[in-house]
């Protein structure tokens, strides 16, 4: 069965002076309809430039070098842009973090939702007034009717949130990318936004990437994880088995320096060093420097994701 | 509240409103006439804890719920419009500049985010070394270096980097070193400012257990502000709930995490999503955050809370205290009311 979604060994490279630096690279992997995979990584880890990459959002110096994205059977990578815009906020739309920046501070809420939906569709304006009003009331937004004629600043950053789900939701999308939709909300609002997406997931059969560094988050909403490091997916695998049988001693790292994850009071398992900025990667395995496991194999080969155990993939040569 | 010996921090119904109701044109109201109004944002109202030595208080809740603005009345960073704050017995509250230069010393504060709390045009050794120089005038040039490089090395920022700027450091370099700033005096009393929220995972537990190892060393007592309840639950002895500018709950972290009272930390600890687990149903809160322009009248938290009774809109609840040590601002609490 092929898949809703299929990326395959992309490469994203960001064109430099002083050399192309690679952002992504060789990353892989499918989502099916109504599948919610969590891509889960720390800052500079790619997921992203992951998350852009498929929609073509990446902008110059950057750009595709290597690599497919299939959509619904379809080559979409080398799309042009007038062809992308039939897709992007169509049929894959994205949620971006900041609720407060990506609203248009200068108009209603209701011209935001009616211009995305004309820019779609071939509908009369009271037509895309209904459906914005369909959506809104979707995403469970308190009188509907009377938010269409507010402005952003009116709204709290939980209702803005909303707002910016209904308005991806607007064009029936087969895959919404979710680019840490929560993380400028505080806990109780979070809980709230990540129930309606994985609510909406189930009943409008939608695909969701949910893009965070939030493990908590992702072990809750989502059925199977990616753990970026450095530009690469060095785990991938179901939810429930990578969070309590990782198998790459990073993902074993990441999970291990929660607090909540052993006794309160106990020291914090924690990985030594940082993350190598992307200019600067170490040879073979990137994780090398900062790995106990790490032996001399670690430093010459780069390690390929492979199937390890419990149907978990990991690019580690000691596991 | 009442304990057997001196508390090193104690906080006494503080309040503290900012008016905001700008020039007089702003003021300016027609209804039923000209009269003049202000407005002001109610942001802690009597407010009563207290931190005992060597313990680390969190003081958790959402954005706007008045933590940072606690964090520095104690610090005397702003002034409170009425309570009192006594640190080591002493109150503080009230001195005047020069009065407060000695508390300055033993008090100290870590801010949230270390690409601003740095000042970019400083190298690490002037950073460090200012503090010290003033407080303590008469040190040599020599004494002053050795103390920078100890503590330096205390937090794990190696002294060779003496002479870098902020910008040659990671996020997580940058936090050791405000916390080497923080250190410097040999405080008592550190205030950390969401130290740790700015970093990722990785780093975040780097810090923590530094927090913790220093704490140990130093004989250190924290007041430790966060949003991050599962950072709360790892570090803290007791943790104080606020909601509103108005404390809901002060409990050792243990009660606190398995046996919350309040229905507002009930709410806002079935929210955390804690890695492994499958969601637990989380208890849903009606509406939103009211402004704390305009505070709901009796229990600010009534209009949310699922078990609001009449009472709950008239009276505002007083803090009891419970059995265990336990003290929680709510009627339903109080009278034993059913809450499950």
């Amino acid at each position: 069965m092929s898949s809703l979604l299929e990326v395959r060994d992309l490469e994203v490279k960001f064109g430099l002076r002083s050399g192309d630096i690679t952002a992504i690279d060789g990353v892989s992997f499918e989502l099916d309809p109504g599948e919610r995979m969590g891509l889960v990584g720390e800052s500079g880890a790619g997921k992203s430039v992951t998350g852009f990459a498929i929609i073509n959002l990446i902008s110059k110096p950057g750009y595709i070098s290597r690599g497919s994205i299939h959509f619904e059977g379809k080559e979409i990578s080398a799309y042009p842009p007038d062809k992308m815009r039939t897709i992007r906020g169509n049929r894959i739309s994205m949620i971006f973090q900041d609720p407060m920046m990506t609203l248009n501070p200068v108009y209603t809420i209701g011209f935001q939702m009616i211009e995305t939906l004309k820019a779609h569709r071939d509908i009369s304006k009271s037509q895309a007034r209904a459906i914005a009003l369909e959506k809104l009331k979707l995403v469970q937004m308190p009188s509907p009717e009377k938010r269409l004629a507010q402005y952003p600043h009116e709204l709290s950053g939980g209702m803005r949130q909303r707002i910016i789900i209904a308005i991806s939701l607007l064009a029936d999308p087969a895959i919404i990318i979710a680019d840490e939709p929560t993380t400028a909300l505080d806990v109780t609002i979070q809980a709230e936004i990540m129930d309606l997406l994985q609510e909406l997931c189930e009943n409008e059969k939608m695909g969701l990437m949910l893009i965070t560094h939030d493990l908590g988050v992702v072990s809750q909403v989502t059925e199977k994880i990616a753990v970026m490091y450095a530009g690469k997916i060095i785990e991938y695998g179901p939810t429930e088995t990578v969070v309590h049988h990782p198998v790459h001693p990073y993902t074993i790292g990441l999970i291990g320096s929660i607090p909540g994850s052993i006794e309160p009071g106990k020291d914090l398992r924690q990985i030594p060093g940082m993350m190598p900025t992307l200019t600067n990667i170490p040879p073979g395995c990137a994780f090398n420097p900062r790995c106990e496991l790490a032996a001399d194999i670690c430093t010459r080969q780069t390690p390929v994701l492979e199937e390890k155990q419990n149907g978990i993939m990991a690019a580690c040569h000691m596991k | 509240m009442t304990t057997n010996h001196t508390p090193l921090l104690r906080v006494q119904d503080v309040v503290k409103h900012f008016d905001i109701s700008g020039g007089f044109l702003d003021q300016l109201r027609f209804k039923g006439g000209i009269h003049l109004e202000k407005t002001t944002v109610k942001a802690v109202n009597n407010v009563s804890l207290f931190v005992n030595k060597g313990e680390t208080l969190s003081v958790v809740g959402e954005s706007g719920c008045g933590k940072s603005t606690l964090a520095r009345l104690i610090l005397g960073l702003y002034r409170p419009n009425s309570g009192k704050i006594f640190y080591d017995g002493q109150r503080i509250d009230t001195l005047t500049h020069e009065q407060w230069l000695p508390y300055r010393r033993k008090m100290q504060m870590i801010f949230q985010d270390p690409y601003a709390s740095l000042n970019p045009r400083k190298t690490v050794r002037q950073t460090l070394e200012e503090p010290l120089r003033f407080h303590n005038p008469k040190m040599t040039a020599q004494e002053a270096r050795d103390k920078v490089d100890f503590v330096m090395e205390q937090v794990g920022v190696d002294p060779a980097w003496i002479a870098r700027h902020p910008h040659e450091f990671s996020g997580g370099q940058r936090q050791r070193i405000s916390i080497a700033r923080g250190l410097i005096l040999d405080p008592d009393f550190i205030v950390a400012d969401e130290p740790v929220s700015a970093l990722d995972v990785s780093i975040q537990a780097q810090i923590l257990n530094l927090l913790m190892d220093l704490r140990e060393k130093h004989d250190l007592t924290y007041l430790f502000i966060t949003h991050d309840l599962s950072v709360v639950h790892h570090i803290s002895s007791r943790v104080a709930v606020l909601y509103l500018g108005t404390l809901c709950e002060l409990a050792s972290a243990n009660d606190l995490f398995n046996e919350p009272r309040h229905p507002y930390t009930r709410a806002l600890l079935s929210a955390i999503p804690k890695v492994g687990e499958k969601k637990a149903k989380h208890i849903k809160l009606k509406g939103e955050v009211p402004t704390p322009v305009k505070l709901p009248s009796g229990c600010v938290f009534h209009n949310r809370c699922v078990y609001a009774r009449e009472r709950c809109k008239k009276e505002f609840p007083r803090l009891i205290e419970l059995s265990n040590s336990t003290f929680v601002s709510c009627h339903g609490v109080e009278e034993g009311w059913p809450m499950d």
